[in-house]
C-alpha cells in the first residue's frame, strides 16, 4: 500500500466490465490472459462503405440487458446505456453489495458515479431525433430521447438503478475520458466526500460515432480481411485504431470504508495525475505534446509516493497509430529507463480495439487484474515491433507473462485535445 | 374491430408501463391508468404512439387529455376507428 495515511487511500472493491472479447470479469480475464481478440468484421461498416470494415463491439449484451432490466426501462436504453448499466451491476455485485429494488426508498448517500463518454448518445440522435425532426414528425420521437441523446444519459441511468446520492456526473475528455473518470472519484475520496465513487466510462456501438474517424483515416483500413490481426499497437505495420464499444467500471472506496465492511480490495488506486499539453510543442488537437505527457507519468508516480524503478508494467495508450512510437519514448524518458530497462508494456487496445470514451476504464481493470493475477496480458500483433521502437522490444510481451510479484502497474490515457491522464495502481495487501 | 378486442388490445400495448401489477390483473374499463396502474406520467406520451401505431389512426393532443381511464381509452380509439 502506499505511504499516504490510510484514511485518504483509495482502493479498488469492484470491476464491471462489458468488453469486446469478454462481458464480465471472468471471461474478460481469461481473454487477457490468453490473448484472445474480440474484433471482428463489421457488417454495417461494410454496407456504408466505410474504409475500416472491423469494429470491437461486446457480445451478447442485449440478452443480458433483457434479463436484467424491463421492458420500459429497456426502450429508454440505447446501447451505451445497456453497456453501462450491465457494467454497473456488475461492479455493484463484485463490491459486495445487493441490488436495491425500485420500490425502496432508501438512497445512499455515501456512494456516486463518474461515468464518461467521449461521444455520448449519437446513435439515438443520428438513427431518430435527425431523421424525424427533419421528416418534421417532432412528436414521433417520445419520451425516451432526451435521456439517451444527452451526455450525462448514462450516469443519470447508473444513478437510478443504483439509488446513489452522492456525486452523479459524466465526465468528456475523449479518450482519456475513462481514466480521468477514476481520477476524479480518487480525489473525491480522498476530500471525504464521498466513501464509495463508482467510475469509469462506456462508449456505444454506431457507425456515426465511428464516422468521423474512418474519414480522419486514423482507422486501421488495411486487415479488413483479418479482423484480429487490424488492431496492431508498437508494430511496424500499424495502420491506425479499430473502432470499439463497451464499459468499463472500477468500484473505488476509502480504505476505512473498505475494511469496515470487510469488502475485497483488488488493488489500491495509488497515484493519480491529469494535465493538457496545451497543443504546443509537437501537441496538437489530435497528437500530445511529447513533454505534457512525461509530466503526468511524473506527477502521477510522484502522487503515488513510488520512485520509477517500483514500476513494474506498463498499460499504454498505444493505440496503433503513429503516436506509438513517441509514446513508448515518453515512457522511457519519464522512467528514466534505457532500452533493455524498460517494463514491461502492453497495450490492451490490440485485443479489443479502442473503445473511446471507455477505453482509459477498460485498460484501467486490466491492470488491476494483472496486479491481483501476477502477469502482464500479451500485446497482440506487435511481434513485427515498429523500427523506432525496437531498443525496447525487449520488453513487449507476445504471450502472457507471469510476475507473480508484480507490485506497481501504471496506466496513461491520452485524449484527443492533448489531454492526458495518468494512474498508478498498486497490489493491495496480500 | 369491436370494443373487446381494443380493450385486449389497448391493455396489451399499457402492459410494459405498469407499475401496479395487482391493478393490471384486474383491470376494468373503469380502470384509472395513472393511479391506479401507476403508469409513469412522463411516458404516456409513448403509450399514444402506440395507439396510433397499433390501430393504424391518429390521436390529436387534446383527445389524449380527456383519457383518464382504460375506458376513456378504448372509447377514443373506438370513434375513430368507426
Amino acid at each position: 500500500m502506499s505511504e499516504r495515511p490510510a484514511e485518504t487511500r483509495v482502493v479498488v472493491t469492484g470491476l464491471g466490465v462489458v468488453a469486446p472479447n469478454g462481458v464480465g470479469v471472468e471471461e474478460f480475464e481469461s481473454a487477457l490472459r490468453s490473448g484472445r481478440s474480440g474484433i471482428r468484421a463489421h457488417e454495417r461498416m461494410a454496407e456504408l462503405g466505410f474504409g475500416s470494415r472491423v469494429a470491437g463491439v461486446p457480445q451478447g449484451t442485449d440478452a443480458l440487458a433483457e434479463k436484467h432490466f424491463d421492458e420500459e426501462l429497456l426502450r429508454a436504453m440505447n446501447s451505451s446505456h445497456r453497456y453501462a448499466s450491465i457494467a454497473a451491476l456488475d461492479a455493484w455485485r463484485s463490491a459486495g453489495l445487493s441490488r436495491p429494488g425500485p420500490d425502496e426508498d432508501a438512497v445512499d448517500w455515501d456512494t456516486g458515479c463518474v461515468i464518461g463518454t467521449g461521444i455520448g448518445g449519437m446513435d439515438t440522435t443520428a438513427s431518430r431525433v435527425v431523421p424525424l425532426v427533419d421528416a418534421k414528425k417532432v412528436r414521433r420521437l417520445g419520451s425516451t430521447v432526451v435521456e439517451q441523446v444527452m451526455a450525462s444519459g448514462v450516469s443519470a441511468r447508473v444513478a437510478g438503478l443504483l439509488a446513489l446520492g452522492n456525486q452523479v456526473t459524466t465526465n468528456s475528455s475523449a479518450c482519456s475520458t475513462g481514466a480521468e473518470a477514476v481520477a476524479f472519484g480518487v480525489e473525491r475520496i480522498r476530500r471525504g466526500e464521498a466513501k464509495r465513487m463508482l467510475c469509469g466510462g462506456v462508449e456505444g456501438e454506431s457507425e456515426y460515432i465511428w464516422a468521423g474517424f474512418d474519414s480522419m483515416r486514423v482507422l486501421c483500413r488495411g486487415f479488413n480481411d483479418e479482423p484480429e490481426r487490424a488492431s496492431r499497437p508498437l508494430s511496424a505495420s500499424a495502420g491506425g485504431f479499430v473502432a470499439a464499444a463497451g464499459a468499463g467500471l472500477l468500484m473505488l472506496e476509502s480504505e476505512a470504508s473498505a475494511r469496515e465492511r470487510g469488502a475485497t480490495i483488488w488493488a489500491e488506486v495509488a497515484g493519480i495525475a491529469v494535465n493538457c499539453g496545451g497543443q504546443r510543442a509537437g501537441g496538437s488537437m489530435t497528437a500530445p505534446n511529447p513533454d505534457g505527457v512525461r509530466r503526468c507519468i511524473r506527477q502521477a508516480l510522484d502522487d503515488a509516493s513510488i520512485a520509477a524503478e517500483q514500476v513494474g508494467a506498463l498499460n499504454g495508450h498505444l493505440t496503433a497509430t503513429g503516436a506509438d512510437p513517441k509514446e513508448v519514448d515518453s515512457w522511457a524518458t519519464a522512467l528514466g529507463a534505457a532500452p533493455g530497462e524498460l517494463p514491461p508494456i502492453t497495450s490492451t487496445k490490440s485485443m479489443i480495439g479502442h473503445t473511446l470514451g471507455a477505453a482509459g476504464a477498460i485498460e484501467s481493470i486490466a491492470c488491476v487484474l494483472m496486479l491481483a493475477g501476477g502477469f502482464v496480458h500479451p500485446s497482440l500483433n506487435s511481434e513485427d515491433v515498429h523500427p523506432e521502437i525496437e531498443p525496447h522490444a525487449g520488453s513487449i510481451p507476445h504471450v502472457e507473462l507471469a510476475k507473480p510479484d508484480l507490485d506497481v502497474v501504471a496506466k496513461a490515457s491520452f485524449g484527443f485535445g492533448d489531454v492526458n491522464t495518468c494512474l498508478v495502481f498498486r497490489r493491495a495487501d496480500r | 374491430m369491436t370494443q373487446d378486442e381494443i380493450f385486449e388490445k389497448v391493455t396489451k400495448i399499457l402492459t410494459p408501463y405498469v407499475k401496479n401489477q395487482e391493478a393490471l390483473d384486474s383491470v376494468g374499463m373503469d380502470t384509472h391508468i395513472l393511479d391506479e396502474l401507476k403508469v409513469n406520467s412522463a411516458r404516456l406520451v409513448d403509450v399514444v404512439l402506440e395507439f396510433e401505431d397499433a390501430f393504424d389512426i391518429e390521436i390529436a393532443d387534446e383527445d389524449v387529455d380527456s383519457v383518464e381511464t382504460v375506458g376513456n381509452a378504448v372509447e377514443l380509439i373506438s370513434a375513430k376507428l368507426n
